[in-house]
């Protein structure tokens, strides 16, 4: 079982995405048939008139609130609000059964980060609610070709915490794979999963978290693999500076690219603060995702920090460095920021010696 | 709202850590403590940061003074008081951090 910090009695909010027709909500019917998440509210934001998604979930029809006026970023403050808490009170007061857990499936063709903004930004929200695993399903025959034609298709996997491979059992074994690893490159910090119609999902894909006191560890050392597979990656000799742009960077798609910023001395939490402040009041909506442990000056244990886009979430305890790990570690996926410059930016801001013979961990 | 300068979210920005980033110093000698090491930063803008009553204020050179609640609020506000825009990636602002020019 998990363990969420006791300290934080807030509902989470688990976000699920992904193109049209990926297979978001069979998923979601899938995974509110488990007994542990029967407790599960839905939001589901429709295009058009008739909710046909709504129409799947019927069985928990009750705790459906259903955003009509189309797409949810054009409702960030209003419409995904009012649902929240009108689901929030209703339970409060009785009208329907409580709820331990709310998912809320966005429109195809939505960039899953002003739901996140709504949620972490205004107070009210933040009070009830806390956001838990961002959920994207990406299907095999079309997965591939959405990524090609639809920037919000790559937002949509560069923001994830966990990415769904879907109907692979209707399509080449060798389309999985590339995808797979198309998806991998994308967004390296994301765990990747195969699950097909028939396959049952496991609770883990909302449950586990990184609020999860006793999955936190995992989580963050997930995250340093994907540092360290970047970091090897463009630490490759033929990989240097002047290569960045060559068409081989495998970290590289269209203009989104995840790289890392490690740093070798403790970090000042201020200046921390004000550099990455700075950076986001710049250039926020090109930062799609961000998270990575730091080294701070006067503490022995390592802090997490994630964030979506301008959204920085508040910094959290990890207690003690996974092993064989030292130092700053900080998977950045941007798009159309020069991740030299950003390493550049992150060193100068924050007192640290610029590497010698330029970039060398990022992509 | 912006979810960016936190106006809605008062103190709990992200910038003014948690328990995960104490120094153990008490708030306000934090808070304090803090001021000082933006001013590091600040200087060369011409912007002054100081702690007060829980909060902090910003002072441009041309007299225009502005309370934040918190770190994250910074930069927007400092850009409303001098009118100009701060950009960590813009490489002049590097080769001046790095002592280049």
């Amino acid at each position: 079982m998990t363990a969420p910090d006791e300290s934080d009695a807030r509902i989470t909010a688990n976000v699920l995405t992904g193109f049209l027709g990926a297979g978001k909500t069979s998923l979601l019917k899938r995974l509110l048939a488990l007994p542990s998440l029967s407790g599960t509210a839905v939001i589901i934001n429709e295009f058009g008139e008739v909710g046909l998604d709504h129409l799947l979930v019927e069985a928990i029809d009750d705790d459906i609130v259903l955003l009509k006026s189309g797409c949810i970023c054009c409702n960030i403050r209003t419409d995904l609000k009012t649902a929240l808490l009108s689901l929030f009170e209703r339970s409060r007061s009785g009208e329907i059964p409580r709820f331990s857990r709310i998912a809320i499936e966005t429109t195809g063709i939505a960039d899953p980060a002003p739901i996140v903004a709504t949620l972490s930004a205004d107070p009210m929200l933040r009070h009830h609610f806390r956001v838990g695993n961002i959920v994207t399903v990406v299907d095999v025959p079309n997965g591939w070709s959405n990524l090609d034609a639809f920037a919000e298709s790559q937002r949509q996997v560069a923001v994830a915490d966990r990415i769904i491979v879907s109907k692979s059992d209707i399509a080449p074994a060798e389309d999985a794979a590339r995808l797979r690893s198309r998806l991998e490159a994308l967004n390296p910090a994301a765990e990747i999963l195969e699950l097909c119609e028939a396959m049952q999902p496991d609770e883990a894909l909302f449950v586990r978290d990184i609020h999860d006191i006793s999955a936190r560890g995992v989580e963050v050392t997930r995250w340093l693999k994907a540092a360290t597979h970047t970091h090897d990656h463009h630490s490759h000799p033929h990989h240097n500076h002047a290569h960045h742009a060559h068409e081989h960077d495998i970290n590289r798609h269209g203009d989104i690219r995840a790289f890392v910023l490690t740093g070798d001395a403790p970090l000042n939490w201020a200046r921390f603060g004000l550099w990455l402040s700075m950076l986001l009041n710049r250039h926020g909506g090109e930062i799609l995702r961000l998270k990575g442990l730091l080294d701070i000056e006067g503490n022995a244990s390592p802090v997490v920090i994630q964030g979506v886009q301008h959204l920085i979430h508040k910094p959290m305890h990890l207690e003690r460095w996974p092993d064989g790990v030292t130092g700053t570690h900080l998977v950045v996926i941007a798009r159309g920021l020069d991740p030299a410059l950003v390493e550049r930016s992150f060193r100068a801001f924050n007192d640290l010696a610029p590497l010698a013979g330029g970039l060398a961990k990022s992509a | 709202m912006c979810g960016l300068c936190g106006a809605f979210g008062g103190s709990d920005h992200w910038t003014g850590g948690s328990a995960a980033t104490a120094t153990g110093l008490t708030p306000a000698a934090e808070r304090q403590a803090r001021a000082r090491i933006a001013n590091q930063i600040l200087k060369p803008y011409g912007l002054t940061l100081d702690e007060w009553a829980g909060r902090f204020t910003l002072r441009a050179r041309n007299g225009k003074t502005a309370i934040l609640d918190h770190f994250g609020a910074i930069w927007p506000e400092a850009e409303k008081l001098t009118g100009r825009t701060f950009d960590p990636l813009d490489p002049v602002t590097l080769d001046r951090m790095e002592g280049i020019s």
